[in-house]
């Protein structure tokens, strides 16, 4: 029991964690700041703008393959295939 | 070879594929109609999700709502992709792991309640049949384009191609369909995009071609296309219009929406094992994030194609496409300075938006419309989900072409529908027959009652395809609102808290349905001509109001089971094993 407790709680840090680049990336820079990145470039996107259209899209995929892969090694140290 | 005949050829091979597939994935019982029995692979699985997800929507419409809104349109692209980091993160490793069915059993079960299960089921079927009706217009609308058939006829052939491969294979036949579907429908959006790009920027890669410079001119795209739009008295493509709150809560409103849809969580109840629902939601996003970081590059593209090719040109002088697409109705030209010269700008060229046409042609040739025209100097009425269909003729690109967009568009549409056929079906024939009315029926007999809820449920989608509620098209965007208001909260707080009992869940979702559903009604039907900011609450318009909704549900959902008993101890326990992938 006390295990999957600490496993529970391991689990919720990961979780909030990569939540919280999920809102800066998509919330934060694709909204909120997105004028004021505006102010720079890279290539021919204004970097707020990319962030909208391209950038956030791009983070989404590595958040949820860097917690797959973060998991799997929680599930390894608690011993916990997922069967 | 002429481009009806070569249509014909791949939408027929692709459908003969689809219908091969079902015969072959046949299901022979109900764990494999609504699980698949578990067993998919999670790439598969991906793939599947993917094309589930994608819709004639995404395939059609999307690409050519943001050439027009800009950067706002990033509300779409950002909800819709953003949505799969909280189902990752939150839902699908844990509801694969109660392992169940259906979204109502998890939330009859996990709430031991069959009004929570009732309650759960009405929204599922209320958000899957907004949903569904505007696949099948889309089914009936690549028909009469590109196969020169009836919208009717159109939506009918769909209908019967959906009903073999559903009603047979059920889960089974549908993931292995949907795998192929994606395969079409990536395929079929990436060729014009890269043609596209090349033309335009000499990249290759339409994600990178959108921030190059034009080929042989210097300078970049989107400074060309911003300086272009400014002329004609637009506003830039990269600044935004819209009010931060309410671009803020679209975006959050489609996120939670998507993670809430049935027919996509339903997905992840597939695969094998916990580890194989996280893996599999990683590849359906990056499945799904090839086309959504296309899509934009392509909008960008198409409006300086089209505004090229179409400002300042003699009508007569223009090119086959726009004549095709002005004979269907969804372009529309009216020479308001009679000088033969189509003029285009800001602001709607007619007056009642959608042109209404006599069956008379003006001295160029064109269509005339009846409408009132407007007394801006904006001559042009265009459709916008024709930037994708049109986008290959606009750029002069082979028929095979332009045959295959026809083939991805139909992937795309049959896909959904048959994935929401099946979380429709199965809600009626589990979780209302099985689970409250009828719980002695045997597996055979339940099999056969999902069969034919399935073929029920293409018949009234078939009929909604047909004779489209005037509402449909704008009810499918309110679709993800009242996901998240209603089932997204629910699922959430079944697995994250252990003191949510029975009433809260029950009084949550339904505070959370009515409040979106009547701000809704409110704004788009008794008073439409309230509906702009100054009166909306805090600014958010119906489309973001899901957010609120969302919050309203959270509140009642926590203050009602303060005030009650706490869920019995079985439901603790149920809720640790469910926290564990073993």
């Amino acid at each position: 029991m006390k295990t999957n407790i600490s496993y529970w709680n391991a689990n919720l840090m990961i979780v909030i964690s990569l939540l919280s680049i999920w809102f800066l990336s998509s919330f934060g820079a694709g909204i909120l700041f997105s004028d004021y990145l505006d102010n720079f470039n890279i290539g021919g996107f204004k970097l707020g703008f990319w962030f909208s259209q391209q950038g956030s899209i791009i983070s989404f995929v590595f958040i949820i393959v860097i917690y797959c892969f973060l998991m799997n090694k929680l599930d390894k140290k608690y011993d916990s295939g997922g069967d | 070879m002429d481009l009806q005949v070569l249509t014909y050829l791949i939408a027929g091979a692709s459908f003969a594929l689809y219908i091969g597939i079902a015969l072959w994935s046949k299901a022979s019982s109900t764990n494999e109609f609504y699980i698949a029995g578990g067993g998919v692979h999670p790439v598969a699985n991906g793939m599947a999700t993917a094309a589930d997800w994608m819709s004639a929507a995404s395939f059609i419409s999307m690409a050519g709502i943001i050439s027009f809104m800009g950067k706002d349109g990033a509300v779409y692209l950002m909800g819709w992709t953003g949505g799969y980091v909280l189902l990752a993160l939150l839902l699908a490793p844990y509801l694969r792991k109660f392992g169940k069915y259906t979204v109502p059993d998890f939330i009859g079960d996990r709430y031991y309640s069959k009004i929570a299960r009732f309650v759960a089921v009405l929204c599922l079927i209320f958000v899957s049949f907004t949903y569904i009706a505007g696949q099948m217009r889309g089914v009936g609308i690549v028909f009469s384009r590109f196969l020169e058939v009836d919208i009717n006829t159109g939506v009918i052939v769909g209908m019967v191609i959906v009903f073999i491969y559903a009603v047979l294979g059920g889960m089974k036949g549908i993931t292995y369909t949907q795998v192929a579907q994606y395969c079409v429908l990536i395929f079929a959006y990436m060729v014009p995009a890269i043609f596209i790009s090349i033309l335009i920027t000499g990249n290759p890669i339409p994600q990178l071609g959108f921030g190059s410079k034009i080929l042989n001119e210097d300078i970049y795209l989107l400074d060309k296309l911003n300086l272009v739009l400014n002329d004609l008295g637009f506003n830039n493509y990269t600044q935004s219009v819209r009010s931060k709150i309410d671009v803020f809560c679209i975006t959050g409103a489609l996120m939670a929406g998507t993670a809430g849809l049935p027919h996509v969580i339903v997905r992840f109840f597939t695969v094998p094992r916990v580890r194989d629902a996280r893996t599999s939601a990683g590849w359906a996003l990056l499945f799904i994030a090839i086309l959504y970081t296309t899509a934009p590059a392509v909008s960008s593209f198409s409006r300086l194609n089209f505004i090229n090719t179409i400002h300042n040109s003699e009508y007569q002088t223009t090119p086959q496409w726009f004549k095709n697409w002005e004979n269907i109705g969804l372009i529309s030209w009216s020479d308001k300075n009679n000088d033969g010269i189509i003029q285009y700008g800001p602001g709607n060229a007619l007056e009642n938006t959608k042109p209404i046409f006599s069956n008379k042609r003006g001295e160029n040739g064109e269509r005339l419309v009846i409408n009132n025209l407007s007394t801006n100097k904006n001559e042009i009425y265009i459709d916008r989900d024709i930037m994708v269909l049109a986008n290959p003729e606009i750029a002069a690109l082979p028929n095979w072409v332009i045959a295959l967009v026809a083939a991805g568009a139909l992937a795309a549409a049959l896909s959904t529908a048959a994935g929401l056929l099946l979380v429709i079906s199965s809600a009626i024939s589990h979780d209302l027959l099985k689970k409250i009315f009828r719980p002695s029926i045997s597996d055979n007999q339940e099999l056969f009652f999902a069969r034919l809820s399935a073929a029920v449920a293409i018949a009234i989608a078939g009929i909604f395809g047909i004779y489209p509620p005037a509402f449909v098209a704008q009810v499918v965007a309110f679709a993800f609102g009242l996901a998240a208001s209603s089932i997204f909260p629910v699922l959430i707080m079944g697995i994250f808290s252990k003191r949510i009992n029975s009433a809260g869940a029950i009084i949550g979702m339904i505070s959370g349905l009515i409040f979106t559903l009547s701000y809704i009604i409110f704004f788009k039907f008794i008073s439409p001509e309230l509906n702009a900011s100054d009166y909306w609450l805090f600014g958010i318009s119906p489309e973001g109001i899901g957010v609120i909704g969302m919050l309203v549900n959270f509140f009642f959902a926590i203050i009602i089971s303060s005030i009650t008993k706490p869920p019995p101890e079985e439901i603790k326990t149920l809720v640790n094993k469910i926290r564990q992938p073993s």
